[in-house]
């Protein structure tokens, strides 16, 4: 089917799935992956070259950016700041502790990871991960933003049932010269 | 006059952690601040007395990923005096040269917050460029960028062998082209020294008088810096304070400028000592303790404090941790009441405030 309708709803996935605008929320994690959020955004690993913009408001935001492990006093707060995202959007778990509560799992104040608050698009391995991972997965996240979550479950399209999952890499090896 | 309720955060584009501050204004003017704290709270000392000694280090890391190496050494040495063992001089020298890179990154990063925070987004990049080489670092020789895992019970895990010198020192100037590339941005320029001047006074007896500490005290007037106990490998790398006496914004950035150079040179001189040096990394820690003790450092923030209680078990009876964002927030409630909303985050950040820390 080719038309006037057909043409316009492809220049709108193709809007929707460029230039992605993140919104980031730390949920109680230690730094260490926000600062590599940051990082992400910064000089070298330059995000922003890929039109992926940092905002501060949930409604102008397309990803959700979320570290650190779900805890009682943050539930709330997640919850409102995913709500308030306007459809399409997806999640993306950054670290360890928003995959599974990682080295606090256990703990007295946390849930565990963020998947319990909020349904998760797709998760970053790492502890805390390289910025070059996290803007993986953000590339990951881009083809959940083509279509609005629900008309994705109508479909059969990707759904919060297909979460994807970087695969571990190898790690970085510490080169020492021989002696 | 009308009051408005104003509330910043949980979620602020300004922090990249949650602090929520009730804000009640007239006007433009801040008369009350009241701080919602917690968002961040994980449980970590209670978690602590769960867990034997050894796996507490990973733990205590990552109560703060920017100043983890701070956290180790603390509690690392609590563990140690507990023990009542010796660290081998190299540990100590290690220590000092991982502890005085991180801060250096703690405060670069801290540098392009700020600039972020008053608007001055080259100086935000270009101090994240730098600290980049940091990280490299710290990569070079640890294998990860951020949380590096260094610290053992009774020494350090990780070694730089002398043949990883001439790196590091290569990246060492790196940084510091870096650094004197920035400077003109930071202590040269006018916009960065008439947005600071004059927000969040903080008289020298009001400082003393709450009990600051770290930057925060040392930018109004007090004299004092962990240090100088002689820690890690402080006992031969003495330190000099840096003061200044402005107790605002502005006279904190410069405290915090001058300090990267100062822990660069130790960075330096604490190779210069690790060149040659033989002998062993760590010392034996046993796996039961008795007692109780306590450790100081001077964390990038200010003076960090770990107390451990142990009954013989193989875990600690108590972890404490006093960080140093907790004894100066009481600074950001005493400079807010008569500052100008838009001069809130910069008040709030020229403290360096890490709630990862302070709620554990």
């Amino acid at each position: 089917m080719r038309g006037p309708r057909a043409l316009w709803q492809a220049w709108v996935r193709r809007s929707r799935t460029k230039s992605p605008w993140i919104v980031h929320f730390d949920c109680g994690g230690c730094n260490g992956c926000d600062i590599e959020i940051l990082d992400t955004l910064m000089p070298r690993f330059s995000a922003e070259r890929f039109g992926v913009i940092n905002v501060g408001d949930p409604r102008q935001g397309d990803i959700l950016l979320v570290t650190g492990p779900a805890n009682l006093r943050n539930a709330a707060v997640l919850r409102s700041v995913y709500d308030q995202m306007a459809e399409p959007k997806a999640v993306v778990a950054v670290g360890s502790c928003a995959a599974h509560g990682g080295v606090f799992r256990g703990a007295p104040n946390i849930l565990g990871g963020v998947g319990e608050l909020v349904p998760v698009d797709v998760f970053v391995p790492g502890c805390p991960p390289t910025p070059e991972r996290i803007l993986e997965g953000v590339i990951a996240a881009l083809p959940l933003l083509a279509e609005p979550r629900t008309a994705r479950q109508a479909t059969g399209g990707p759904s919060p049932m297909s979460i994807v999952m970087l695969e571990p890499r190898e790690e970085e090896v510490v080169r020492v010269p021989a002696s | 006059m009308t009051r408005t309720v104003v509330p910043f955060g949980p979620q602020h584009p300004v922090l990249a952690e949650p602090i929520q501050l009730e804000l009640t204004l007239e006007d433009e003017v801040v008369v009350d601040a009241i701080p919602g704290l917690g968002y961040v709270h994980r449980g970590i000392e209670a978690e602590a007395e769960r867990r034997p000694y050894d796996e507490d280090l990973p733990l205590l890391e990552r109560v703060c990923g920017i100043c983890s190496v701070a956290h180790a050494v603390a509690y690392a040495q609590a563990v140690e005096v507990l023990a009542g063992v010796e660290i081998p001089r190299r540990a100590r020298l290690l220590r000092t040269f991982w502890f005085e890179l991180t801060r250096v990154h703690s405060h670069l990063l801290w540098l392009g917050l700020a600039g972020d925070a008053i608007g001055f987004e080259a100086l935000f990049q270009s101090c994240w460029r730098v600290r980049e080489d940091v990280l490299d670092l710290f990569t070079a020789t640890a294998g990860n960028r951020v949380i590096i895992g260094v610290t053992a019970l009774g020494g350090c895990r990780r070694d730089i062998p002398d043949t990883l010198q001439p790196t590091i020192r290569a990246g060492l100037d790196a940084v510091e082209r870096g650094l004197a590339g920035i400077a003109p941005f930071v202590l040269g320029s006018e916009a960065v020294a008439r947005r600071l001047a004059g927000v969040g006074v903080i008289p020298r007896n009001v400082a003393l008088d709450l009990g600051l500490v770290g930057p925060t005290a040392r930018a109004s007037g007090v004299a004092m810096d962990v240090r100088r106990s002689g820690y890690a490998a402080h006992d031969e790398l003495p330190v000099e304070p840096v003061v200044e006496t402005g107790g605002d914004a502005l006279a904190r950035t410069v405290v915090r400028w001058r300090e990267i150079g100062e822990s660069m040179r130790l960075c330096r001189e604490a190779l210069d000592r690790l060149h040659r040096l033989p002998g062993p990394l760590a010392t034996r820690v046993p796996p039961v303790l008795h007692g109780e003790a306590i450790s100081r450092v001077e964390a990038p923030r200010g003076e960090l404090f770990y107390y451990v209680l142990a009954d013989g078990e193989p875990h600690p009876t108590r972890v404490r941790v006093r960080t140093p964002t907790f004894a100066n927030l009481a600074a950001v409630l005493s400079m807010l009441p008569g500052t100008q909303m838009a001069n809130v985050p910069v008040a709030l950040l020229s403290i360096d405030p890490c709630l990862s820390c302070t709620e554990r």
